[in-house]
């Protein structure tokens, strides 16, 4: 029996055509747009100003607070302007526009190809490295990995657990990252067990990843204490709290953190990012996006710098097809449309997906049966239908008490319900109002 | 068996008489003595329990009136000032008048004046809509159109005109209870005095963009470009954040802004239609005085 986690999930098709391509580098924009809010946190204080000339890696924007990260230029130009651009938010926000000129990266960043296993840099080192690198959790949360890697006095981390579950239907970045930079990878978590001194790691992968896996157990088994663990399909089990139940049969308390249960959970696209920050000295200004679709002819992994426009990832499979009906930045179940394709591929980007206008059109909304599917298929064991009732009447104190904070916007709920109810617009609108209400009662 | 209905009877009426005496002896020792006032002003209130004074229902209000030594904070916007002087009465105390509001959609952006550059198809929702993106016009500010505003107002006051797509209040059935005012999640709709014969100026656009960034999203965006500003007389308009705004409190419905302004974001409701001359009149016949006036044109001219 292949390990999950018990409680809900959905099995969505999976689509993931584009499995087989190979990470390519996409070419160089002529103009990228950085916004300096590209983490949960704080936005970053940008630290240059127009017509500065930058390099390949130099410090932007610097962190402004303790959750909060560096960002750093992904390419060599000239600072246009600092001025508020849409995003992928769909707000516009502050970003820093550089226009390239060439190609000239940080002296300090060590571009060779070979790979260092040797870790040297001490626990404390690494954290700081990682904070210094604008190092988020690269699985589509972008929370700073330094704040999950400084565990809180009178806790201790028992497992490094890695995320290479990539449930979202569509996106591949995490697979083509696993079985192209598997040992990089592995450097990584080695450094990551470091940080958090665990001497016990796994790395959990969905079953339709065979290649992966057995190419991973494969890899690890010439580092110690890493172990690749295969999991059943079922979508969320990407979510961090799945995760754990599925590899180490955890559960973590309402309201409460991984590391509660002794356990750290980072992404491998993170794993990647931090080896190449501590043993490359190159911080993140890259990453690998997927650009997929059932109605493009060519679909793709890019390693794209931060910045660029959504417009080139397309132009580059081939331009969009006559009869889009959405662009999505992320996968189709968490993934959010976007209102143009003129925003820049953020850290948090990890999938370009496009929809036909026959996919993409929503349902028409009927009244709830009360079947109980959404709360069956949820993962947290809430109940959609009462949270969105409560949320669509206002009851923010019942909606409170419900949980509603407990819910991570999986969108199960949504996908399952027979009479298409916009079950989780309405679950996520009273998640935003409780929170207002609860900040306030915390002044 | 006669005697077994006489014994039912007799003992039934003990124990309702018994009952009765408890009851009396209990509510005469519990008895929550309350301000008769509280009735007779709750009555007199509409009982649209809107909540638009601001307090939980018409008799939370009444409780409130009866409690407050002066009415300065207290009004209920539904009833206005008639009903204000009844509750005064019931309770004994002076009425405050105040001038009648009426709810104002600021935004211009029709289907016409503002171009959209993609497509909602989520929950009819101006809150969850606004939550995901700016809204599917250029415009980051404006009127989204999804009607939140229409399901919380009770009166029916109301409603989304579908030609243009944005809300239109009825001003017979508005009472500036302020519920749609608290829905907006964009802060379009504001409350304003409804003035002399539900004349009134306004700036119909809420867009902080720099003037070419509005005007390329809504045709009749505030540019922000302070003709308006310098040509009202009476120092009503402030124009901050790259938007102006009249202060209700201060114009005289002159009209002079609505004239210079190259957008036609500044609207006019409820005015005669203009005429030539006639027009200068009327200007003279409101409590402006011509002097202020001609002091005004003037430094207007010095500075220039």
């Amino acid at each position: 029996m292949l390990k999950t986690f018990p409680k809900g999930g959905v099995h969505p098709p999976e689509n993931k055509i584009s499995k087989e391509r190979k990470i390519e580098e996409l070419q160089l924009p002529k103009t990228v747009t950085i916004p300096i809010s590209q983490h949960i946190g704080a936005p970053s204080t940008p630290i240059v100003n127009k017509g500065d000339k930058v390099k390949v890696g130099q410090l932007i924007a610097k962190s402004s607070g303790f959750v909060s990260t560096n960002i750093h230029s992904s390419v060599s130009g000239v600072v246009n302007k600092l001025e508020e651009m849409l995003d992928s938010s769909g707000y516009k926000r502050l970003s820093i526009v550089i226009d390239v000129e060439g190609d000239e990266w940080l002296d300090t960043i060590d571009r060779s190809k070979n790979i260092k296993k040797e870790v040297t840099a001490s626990q404390e080192e690494i954290i700081n490295k990682i904070l210094d690198s604008g190092i988020v959790g690269l699985g589509g949360a972008t929370f700073p990995s330094h704040v999950k890697l400084s565990i809180p006095k009178g806790k201790t981390a028992e497992y490094l657990i890695i995320n290479g579950v990539e449930c979202e239907p569509y996106l591949t970045s995490d697979h083509r990252l696993m079985l192209e930079k598997a040992d990089e990878m592995l450097v990584g978590i080695e450094i990551l067990m470091k940080a958090i001194n665990v001497n016990k790691a796994f790395i959990g992968i969905e079953n339709n990843k065979p290649d992966a896996i057995a190419h991973l157990i494969e890899k690890a088994k010439s580092y110690k204490g890493i172990e690749v663990h295969a999991l059943k399909v079922q979508y969320p089990q990407g979510g961090e709290k799945q995760l754990i139940k599925a590899l180490i049969n955890r559960e973590v308390p309402s309201g409460g953190l991984p590391v509660d249960v002794g356990a750290v959970v980072h992404n491998v696209g993170t794993a990647f990012a931090v080896y190449e920050a501590v043993q490359k000295n190159k911080p993140l200004f890259e990453r690998v996006v997927s650009v997929t679709g059932k109605n493009l002819n060519q679909t793709a992994n890019y390693l794209v710098r931060i910045g660029t426009s959504v417009n080139e990832l397309i132009e580059a499979v081939g331009g969009l097809p006559l009869d889009t009906g959405k662009v999505v930045n992320g996968g189709p179940m968490m993934g959010k449309a976007i209102g143009s394709t003129d925003v820049p591929v953020t850290k948090g980007t990890s999938g370009i997906l496009l929809f036909s206008e026959k996919e993409s059109k929503r349902k028409d909304v009927y009244n709830c049966i009360r079947c109980g599917k959404c709360v069956s298929v949820c993962p947290m064991g809430l109940e959609p239908f009462l949270l969105m009732t409560l949320s669509e009447k206002a009851i923010w104190d019942r909606v409170e008490s419900e949980k509603a904070m407990d819910c991570i916007e999986c969108g199960s709920c949504s996908y399952t319900c027979p009479s298409s109810r916009p079950l989780l617009d309405f679950i996520r609108l009273g998640k935003s109002s409780v929170l207002k209400i609860i900040r306030t009662r915390q002044k | 068996m006669d005697s077994t209905i006489l014994y039912t009877i007799i003992s039934l009426t003990a124990i309702g008489v018994v009952s009765a005496m408890i009851l009396y002896v209990v509510a005469q020792k519990f008895k929550v003595i309350e301000d008769p006032r509280i009735d007779d002003a709750a009555n007199s209130l509409p009982g649209a329990n809107c909540g638009g004074c601001g307090y939980p229902g018409c008799r939370g209000f009444a409780e409130a009136c009866v409690k407050a030594e002066t009415f300065d904070d207290l009004f209920c916007p539904v009833g206005g000032n008639e009903t204000m002087k009844i509750v005064a009465k019931a309770i004994g105390k002076e009425a405050v008048e105040k001038a009648p509001m009426i709810a104002v959609v600021r935004c211009s952006g029709t289907y016409e004046n503002r171009q959209k550059l993609n497509i909602y198809d989520g929950a009819v929702s101006c809150a969850i809509s606004s939550a995901l993106y700016s809204g599917d016009t250029g415009c980051k500010n404006g009127c989204l159109g999804l009607g939140d505003c229409v399901s919380v107002c009770k009166f029916d006051a109301i409603f989304i005109d579908k030609k243009t797509g944005l809300p239109v209040v009825d001003e017979e059935k508005c009472t500036a209870c302020g519920a749609c005012v608290k829905a907006c999640p964009k802060l379009v709709i504001e409350l304003r005095k409804k003035g002399p014969k539900s004349k009134r100026i306004f700036v119909s656009c809420i867009n902080t963009d720099k003037g070419a960034l509005a005007k390329k999203s809504c045709s009749v965006a505030c540019i922000a470009c302070k003709a308006c500003l310098k040509a009202c007389p009476h120092d009503a308009i402030v124009v901050e954040n790259l938007i102006a705004y009249i202060d209700f409190e201060k114009c005289k419905l002159c009209r002079k802004c609505v004239d210079v302004c190259p957008t036609g974001s500044i609207l006019e409701l409820n005015f005669p239609p203009k005429k030539e001359k006639p027009a200068d009149e009327n200007a003279q016949k409101n409590d402006i005085s011509s002097e202020t006036n001609a002091g005004v044109a003037a430094t207007i001219e010095k500075k220039e």
